[in-house]
Formats: C-alpha cells, sequence, structure tokens
C-alpha cells in the first residue's frame, strides 16, 4: 500500500520533472545544431511558471474543462506505468488525454485552432494503430500485456522486435509532433498555423497542456525503454539514442502535409509490423 | 514564495510577438536578425511565438495608419496581462518620414501605449535586444506597481 502510494507521487512529480529536463536538452540540442547557444537546461520550467502567472484567458468553460482532463489523463498513464500495469489500459488512457486537447481546441471557434484540431485528430489516426501494433508484438514475444511482465523478460526486446522498434520510433515522431510530422502544432520558434492546436490555449491553461505534454514524453520514453529492459544501462542507451534522433530528424526535414504523413506512416509502419509480426509468428 | 518565482521567471521567459504595421521591412529584417546565430536570443529564454494569446511582449515596427490601426488594437487586446509594448524604429516612434503622409495616423503611441521606444531606421538587433530588456524590467515594475495598488 505504501509502496503503490511512493510510486504514485513518483510518477506525478518525476513526470514533469524528467519530463521539462527532457524539453529543456531537447532544446539546447536543437540550438547547436543551428550552431547557437541555446536557452538554459531550465528553460521549460521558466516557461511553464510564467505561463502560470499570466491572466487567465479562456475562451469557454469546455476548453478549461479539457485542458484538466489532458493532464488527469496523461498523468494516470504515466502513473500506471510506473506501478507496471497493463500497457493496452495505459494506452487507452493516454489516446483519451489525446482526445481531450482536441476536443478542447475544437470548442473554440478560431480557424486555426480547428484546422489545428483536425490535423491533430489525423495524427493521432496516423500513430494510434502503430502503438497497439507494437503492444502485440511484444505480447507475441513475452506473452504479456503487463509491464512488470514485459520488464522480467530476460532478454532485451529489440533483439526480436527491431522493425517494431523503428515503428514505434515513427509513433513517437508523430506523437511529439516533431518535423516531418509537426502539422498540428510546434515547437520553438517555427510556427504553423499560429499555433495550431494550442492556438486558444493561454496562460494558466498553456501551462497546463505543456505539463501534461511532459507526462507524455516521459510515458513514450518509457514505452520506448522496454525494448532494452534487461539493465538498466540498456534502457539509458536506447531511451538517449532514440531521443537524440528525433531532435535530429526534427532539425532537418521538413514538415510534410497530412497526406504524406498518413501515407509514409502507414505503409512503413504497417508493413514493418507486418513483418516483425510475420517472423515472430513463423519463428 | 510562489510570487518570487513568478516574477524570475517572467524575465527569464518573454515570449514575442513582432507585428508590422507598415514599414518598408528594414527594422523587421533586424528584428529577425535577433534570432539568427550571430545573436541568438533564445539564450535569455526568447521566442518569436505568432500568437498574441502566447505573447509577453508586443514588438511594433512601421507607422500606422487608418487600416491597420484596428488591426494592431486588436492585437494588444488579445495579449493576457502583464504585457509589454516596445515600439522599433523610426516610423513608429513618430511616424518617422511618412508623419506627413494623408493615410499615416503617426507613431504607435497614437494608438496603444508604448512602454519602450528603440530608435534607428532601421534599429539595430543590439538596440533591440536593449528595448527588449528595458522592457523587461518595466515588466517587474508593473507587477510591483499592481501589488503596490492591491495593497
Amino acid at each position: 500500500m505504501i509502496d503503490t502510494a511512493v510510486f504514485i507521487l513518483i510518477a506525478l512529480t518525476g513526470g514533469p520533472l524528467l519530463g521539462g529536463f527532457v524539453s529543456g536538452l531537447d532544446r539546447i540540442l536543437t540550438a547547436r545544431f543551428q550552431s547557437r547557444i541555446g536557452p538554459p537546461l531550465w528553460q521549460p520550467f521558466y516557461d511553464v511558471v510564467k505561463l502560470w502567472g499570466k491572466e487567465n484567458t479562456v475562451v469557454n468553460v469546455w476548453q478549461a474543462f479539457c485542458a484538466y482532463c489532458y493532464v488527469a489523463a496523461t498523468s494516470i498513464a504515466l502513473i500506471l506505468f510506473v506501478l507496471r500495469s497493463d500497457l493496452l489500459l495505459i494506452l487507452f488512457i493516454q489516446a483519451v488525454g489525446a482526445v481531450f486537447l482536441v476536443v478542447g481546441a475544437l470548442s473554440s471557434t478560431s480557424p486555426f485552432s480547428q484546422v489545428g484540431a483536425h490535423r491533430e485528430l489525423l495524427q493521432i489516426l496516423s500513430y494510434e494503430p502503430l502503438l497497439i501494433l507494437v503492444t502485440i508484438g511484444i505480447f507475441l514475444e513475452t506473452g504479456s500485456f503487463k509491464i512488470a511482465g514485459i520488464y522480467s523478460w530476460n532478454e532485451p526486446l529489440i533483439m526480436r522486435l527491431p522493425f517494431l522498434f523503428v515503428v514505434l520510433g515513427y509513433a513517437l515522431t508523430v506523437k511529439l509532433r516533431k518535423s516531418p510530422f509537426d502539422l498540428s502544432t510546434s515547437h520553438h520558434a517555427h510556427q504553423e498555423l499560429v499555433k495550431g492546436l494550442l492556438t486558444d490555449y493561454s496562460g494558466p491553461i498553456l501551462a497546463l497542456t505543456e505539463i501534461g505534454h511532459w507526462y507524455e514524453v516521459v510515458l513514450i520514453l518509457g514505452l520506448c525503454s522496454l525494448f532494452w529492459a534487461t539493465n538498466w544501462i540498456g534502457m539509458i542507451v536506447i531511451v538517449g539514442v532514440t531521443y537524440f534522433f528525433e531532435v535530429l530528424i526534427d532539425n532537418v526535414s521538413a514538415r510534410l502535409n497530412w497526406r504524406w504523413m498518413l501515407g509514409y506512416v502507414w505503409a512503413l509502419g504497417l508493413s514493418l509490423s507486418l513483418v516483425n509480426l510475420i517472423w515472430l509468428y513463423v519463428d | 514564495m510562489l510570487k518570487k518565482l513568478i516574477e524570475k521567471a517572467r524575465i527569464k521567459s518573454p515570449w514575442l510577438l513582432h507585428y508590422d504595421c507598415s514599414s518598408c521591412n528594414g527594422c523587421d529584417i533586424e528584428v529577425l536578425a535577433c534570432l539568427t546565430p550571430v545573436y541568438d536570443i533564445e539564450r535569455f529564454g526568447i521566442i518569436n511565438v505568432g500568437n498574441p494569446l502566447h505573447a509577453d511582449i508586443l514588438l511594433v515596427t512601421g507607422t500606422v495608419n487608418y487600416r491597420n490601426r484596428q488591426v494592431l488594437l486588436n492585437l494588444f487586446d488579445q495579449m493576457p496581462a502583464p504585457k509589454v509594448v516596445v515600439a522599433i524604429g523610426a516610423c513608429a516612434l513618430s511616424g518617422g518620414i511618412f508623419r506627413e503622409a494623408y493615410n499615416v495616423i503617426g507613431g504607435v503611441d497614437r494608438v496603444i501605449p508604448v512602454n519602450v521606444y528603440v530608435p534607428g531606421c532601421p534599429a539595430k538587433p543590439e538596440a533591440i535586444i536593449d528595448g527588449v530588456v528595458l522592457g523587461l524590467q518595466t515588466l517587474a515594475q508593473k507587477h510591483k506597481e499592481r501589488k503596490a495598488d492591491a495593497a
């Protein structure tokens, strides 16, 4: 009982802390790629605290409600992950959070917000099947949807699921809204649709969505760590390398439109997962 | 404690909104030059956002005329408090050489309150960065005044 409470506390506080530092690292790396110095590591925390202190201008009640639900859903997903619960349940709760963010954006009449929300729906449509396929692959290999079971598997999953790891990388790029798939909204100084999905979120509500995003980042990096869960070094290396490549791809690629995104992600993602699943099945 | 943190964060993370009223683009190029690797204002947490709802500092270049007056007012109104306005370049300050033109109202301060004036034609990137830093001090000052009002 006490253990559970401690784990929940770790997930609730550690999630945003880690997520904030990861996004700070992201900004520094991005700046270095562009031969700039970049902001300090804790810049994302300054941003969120500042937004928290801004005037609260909400478009309507639903928007605020949806932002809170988004943070709640993403934090619950991370808590379940830390508690080593069911992977499918975690993914579904995460999806609920993502949809709440879209509904919040749809509740305003701003055309930027509307278009951004529709694009975000397309992004969800492109990465959700891939995440489920990755989960199925993990199940076929380990025989368990439980994270506890996956972590106790005695062989790194990436040896048997290399293609599915690439697929997860694809899903990660779409989920984190990195170029070339940052069409619903984008980070940093390169804007799309003003701010797309987040156009009408402002002040403390925007801070909430940022915190929710940090929970998501940590959750997805946690998913990556499942692929080399036999020891700590492997976990850290696989997560670090994956995130480095995400930032690299973010910086070297241009933004695609949604047809390209759906085509690329589905054609490549689905076929790669199919190949890996058949391999697992035959083997 | 939380208030102090917010005050510090405000100075550490000013997000800019850049609006070109009807400038010759000279000042605009200098504003964007601040974001390039040479000056790299993201070092100070400064980001150029395109959305007034996310912005803390409004940078205005160019003269205000009867057509864009309403746009400027709208942008200013949409920014959540606390906010600071920095007028950049001779045109934004007073209307510059276009002051006497029939369609020109004059400087930015004829429409919205301006906190910092950055002169120049065009203003140098160094001067613009200086102006933004001065604007941040105004932001902190505003916060203190509001607290004094509340007390």
